[in-house]
């Protein structure tokens, strides 16, 4: 098993004093290699979920283990070597840095993990379709190509995990499904699992099974609806 | 990418300030330096002077004021020594050689020395005479001149120029004398205040037309060589402690160290206002990089999403406020050059002294390193910012 959630809460003080749950998990796994979909609607957890996941989070309580490693109860330098090394994360908004190239953004990725790889960076960018644009800024990019770039650069490490959070939240029907299309392609290809969440059913229907994570997270079901921030 | 990388990336997009703020510590270092530099050589040079001489003798009155007169040929001359005192000094056993020199004429501002011959005999620095390099000595019979090379470039005097001298220390063209000097000889460069006088022959001085023929044979100061220290101690007590008459000022340097002394408070203040210039440079690189942080705080985020630790973020601000320190630093050498050049040549028109801006001077190790410190301090505050930020807040919107 390569990802193993158990009995997982999170959640956040509220401006009134009082404590909004937002992320109540009994159990959730992932095999290696999978692909799944959760299908979130906005309000259900998602990001949260994810960013626990990923480490950027500190859960209040329960058990995350990523390839047999327990990452819940680690240090954040320890969580934030694991991600480097072992989660490749697509955001909704690509979160490319404006200021770097498309190779450049990739091997940033690289930099922070086993270290950079200008090959490897120029391979997976030429993979994706942006062989010719490696020097361009993500400004100089369409929407979809920033995209591939964000694509690229969670692949670059060889992670094990790739959590993308809704990934063609930001692309036009067409784009969107070429986009999914190369997610999950270059992910069986680099040998990740991939956890996608989305609300799109258009990116839902292609995956079996899809899991509702307002089914899997309980505080979803929470009276606000809605999370709140710190 | 390494961590020097991302810095210098991040100082390349951030271009402006950076070139902004590298100026501020530019000319903070650049003054730091010039403010001790000068102070350190002008009090080295003022006080170590090379002028061959052990001492001077004049009338009753400031030593300060007579050593400025007759070595630095700056201010007026505190009074008159008769000829016979001149002589009474140059017979005494324990003096080696007396030069006997007389003020109280210019030309165009540059001052006329009158002066016995045996001046040129002396060594002002060890194995170094007065030397002429273009022309010949003034005959000391004849209304001859030899510049120093520093008038000389100044006046744009040659050999065989004539000119009329004007009365006074302070050029003014309506005290003109009638006399016409002839330029004998232009001297060779001493890097010493005699590169800004004109020499002429002692008689001449006491005799031109319009001075007091009752004190033609005065002298301004006797400049003399003594045979070993004990003599100046014997003397010292004989002339300024027993005596009424004459004023000795020995050794020249002490004169002149009581001169800083005096002026030490300003000094004082100067560097103080170079610490403070400093200090504000340094805070100039808080308040840029600081206020960049809002507007990074997702670079910072996504980031730290990708595997950067707190610590990275927090050495990545660090080395970019130290690599904006590093480039004003070096560029401070360009603005303490600038400085120095200018500062350098006043003091040099002004006095005749002659700083060397090249001369390496230990302020220029520790002032850019103080510099650099001060940066990579000065980015602490903005680091500890950088290093707060909250990941999942700043990468994007929760859904």
């Amino acid at each position: 098993m390569l990802l193993n959630i158990e009995n997982l809460r999170k959640s956040y003080g509220t401006p009134d004093g009082s404590v909004q749950p937002v992320v109540d998990v009994a159990s959730f796994s992932i095999e290696s290699g999978q692909q799944t979909a959760l299908c979130g609607t906005s309000g259900t957890g998602k990001t949260t979920f994810l960013n626990l996941i990923a480490g950027i989070l500190q859960p209040d309580d329960g058990l995350i283990e990523l390839d047999g490693r327990p990452i819940s109860g680690i240090s954040e330098a320890g969580r934030d070597r694991l991600r480097a090394r072992t989660i490749g994360y697509i955001f909704q908004t690509f979160n490319l840095l404006q200021g770097y190239s498309c190779v450049e953004n990739v091997l940033l990725g690289m930099s922070f993990g086993p270290g950079a790889d200008r090959s490897r960076a120029s391979e997976l960018l030429e993979r994706v379709g942006l062989g010719q644009r490696l020097d361009h800024l993500p400004r100089q990019l369409s929407t979809g190509q920033q995209q591939r770039v964000a694509v690229a650069r969670a692949l670059a490490n060889r992670p094990k995990l790739v959590l993308a959070d809704e990934p063609t939240g930001n692309l036009d029907p067409a784009a969107a499904a070429e986009s999914l299309g190369l997610i999950r392609e270059t992910c069986r290809e680099n040998g990740a699992a991939l956890l996608l969440v989305s609300h799109d059913r258009g990116v839902l229907g292609q995956f079996d099974p899809v899991r509702d994570l307002a089914e899997i997270n309980r505080a979803a079901a929470w009276p606000s609806g809605k999370e709140v921030q710190p | 990418m390494s961590l020097l990388q991302i810095v210098l990336r991040s100082l390349r997009q951030h271009m402006l300030s950076t070139v902004i703020t590298a100026f501020s510590i530019a000319l903070a270092s650049g003054l730091l330096m010039s403010v001790w530099v000068v102070k350190d050589q002008a009090r080295e040079n003022f006080t170590g002077v090379d002028s061959g001489f052990d001492g001077v003798f004049g009338a009753r009155g400031s030593k300060l004021q007579l050593v400025l007169n007759s070595i630095f040929h700056l201010e007026a001359s505190p009074g008159n020594l008769s000829w016979e005192q001149y002589e009474r000094i140059a017979a005494d056993r324990r003096v080696a050689t007396a030069v006997p020199i007389a003020v109280g004429d210019n030309y165009k501002g540059y001052r006329l020395v009158g002066v016995t011959t045996n001046l040129f005999g002396i060594e002002y620095r060890a194995g170094k005479k007065y030397a002429v390099r273009d022309g010949y000595l003034f005959n000391p019979e004849r209304k001859q001149a030899v510049v120093g090379s520093f008038a000389a470039e100044r006046l744009r005097l040659k050999v065989g120029d004539t000119f009329h001298p004007y009365h006074g220390l302070i050029f003014d063209e309506n005290q003109q004398h009638a006399e016409t000097y002839v330029v004998s000889g232009i001297m060779e460069p001493s890097n010493t205040p005699s590169d800004r006088v004109i020499w002429i022959p002692i008689a001449g001085l006491q005799n031109m037309a319009g001075h007091n023929p009752e004190t033609a044979t005065d002298v301004s100061a006797v400049l003399v060589k003594l045979r070993g220290s004990s003599s100046g101690m014997m003397m010292n007590q004989e002339f300024n402690l027993q005596g009424n008459v004459m004023t000795f000022a020995w050794p020249i340097a002490d004169t002149l160290s009581k001169l800083f002394n005096k002026i030490a408070p300003v000094e004082m203040v100067l560097r103080a206002v170079a610490l403070l210039v400093a200090l504000v440079a340094a805070g100039s690189i808080l308040a840029s990089i600081y206020n960049s942080m809002n507007e990074r705080r997702r670079e910072i985020a996504i980031l730290r999403a990708l595997g950067a630790r707190r610590s990275t973020i927090f050495a990545v601000v660090v080395l970019e406020a130290g690599g904006i320190a590093a480039l004003g630093a070096v560029a401070g050498f360009g603005v303490y050059f600038v400085i120095m050049s200018v500062a350098a040549w006043l003091i040099r028109q002004e006095t005749g002294i002659v700083l060397n801006p090249l001369e390496l001077e230990p302020v220029m190790f520790w002032a850019p390193l103080a510099m650099l410190v001060l940066g990579a301090l000065a980015g602490v505050v903005p680091a500890a910012k950088a290093y707060r930020t909250d990941v999942a807040e700043n990468l994007t919107p929760i859904s």
